[in-house]
């Protein structure tokens, strides 16, 4: 979060002047942008490690694999908060992962990690909704609705009835 | 009735406007803090991450003294502006161990030599797994852990020089 969040200005300047060079249509400044770039490649880096082993590789066993898929979709990433840890590049989220696919692996369930999960961060870093009673009225809310809608229907073919 | 029912459309537009722009102006909290502070430290062992630091494991928190728990990273930028911070609770006598993540050795030395070493055991969690396990969302952080050998306090982000009166105390109470 904190740390990692130095990352993304860097990148967002190093966009803004590669963009800057291309619109003056200067090549000398371009390749001069370009070593700049080369140079400063480094400063990107959050650690000097190499990912966790499945952190970018899926479980050989397919089964295997889409069972660890559909639970890393529904878990938060800690370091980019909106997105999954499916979808993050966040060095965190490699690691959750990797920690996930080698925890189904050794025959984990799913709904264990995450239960596990939220022990230690929260319902904050899942994206399935629990049956929490904050929750409830979610819950209720198709029932509701579908209540309304009958009453809706009902009071209809009455008034044509008549 | 019905009457009062052709208002009901704007009443429903004007509480879904008040709930998201009372979302909007609402400060961002983007910490995450652990739900293990009032737990006991979850069991690890890890390995050395300097050469000149013995290596970690929980095993070694229930001592009868409160110590302080400091996950940081040699990559991690605001670690080293919470260094000279460190070095004064060392200074005031606190004990402090750490667990470097996601980093290496040679690394680990380098920013010790750089920024000064208040640590008295350091563990190397390569993969983020004891950060995880501790409920821990990025670096740097410090938690608090009391002489049983339980998680007392979690301070997230870097601790500045105001903080530290504040973690001397807990330290004292949890004595």
């Amino acid at each position: 979060m904190i740390s990692q969040s130095l990352g993304h200005p860097v990148s967002f300047i190093r966009r803004r002047r590669k963009r800057d060079f291309r619109l003056r249509g200067n090549d000398a400044w371009g390749m001069i942008g370009l070593l700049f770039l080369l140079l400063h490649s480094p400063v990107m880096a959050q650690t000097a490690l190499p990912p966790a082993p499945y952190a970018d590789r899926q479980l050989d066993d397919p089964a295997l694999e889409a069972k660890a898929r559909d639970l890393m979709v529904t878990i938060r990433c800690l370091t980019c908060q909106s997105q999954s840890i499916a979808d993050s590049n966040a060095s965190m989220a490699g690691d959750m992962r990797s920690e996930i696919r080698q925890r189904i692996a050794a025959g984990e369930r799913p709904e264990h990690i995450r239960a596990w999960l939220i022990e230690r961060y929260g319902d904050w870093v899942s994206y399935a909704p629990t049956a929490a009673p904050i929750l409830w009225p979610l819950w209720a809310a198709p029932l509701v609705l579908l209540a309304l809608g009958g009453l809706l229907v009902r009071s209809r073919i009455r008034r044509r009835k008549r | 009735m019905k009457r009062a029912l052709i208002w009901l459309p704007l009443l429903l537009f004007l509480a879904f406007f008040g709930l998201f722009a009372s979302g909007l102006l609402k400060p961002d909290n983007r910490i995450i803090a652990s739900r293990l502070v009032g737990q006991p430290l979850p069991a690890f062992s890890l390995p050395a991450a300097a050469s000149d630091r013995p290596a970690l494991a929980s095993a070694q928190f229930a001592t009868g003294k409160p110590r302080l728990l400091n996950i940081f990273a040699s990559w991690c930028i605001p670690c080293a502006a919470e260094a000279p911070q460190l070095m004064a609770l060392k200074q005031a006598g606190v004990e402090i161990d750490a667990i470097a993540i996601r980093d290496a050795r040679p690394d680990v030395d380098r920013f010790l030599a750089r920024y000064g070493n208040p640590y008295t055991r350091i563990g190397l969690d390569a993969r983020s797994a004891v950060q995880m396990a501790l409920g821990s969302s990025g670096v740097p952080e410090t938690f608090v852990i009391d002489g049983k050998g339980k998680i007392v306090h979690q301070h997230v982000g870097d601790i500045r020089e105001d903080d530290v009166a504040g973690i001397l105390k807990i330290l004292r109470d949890a004595r």
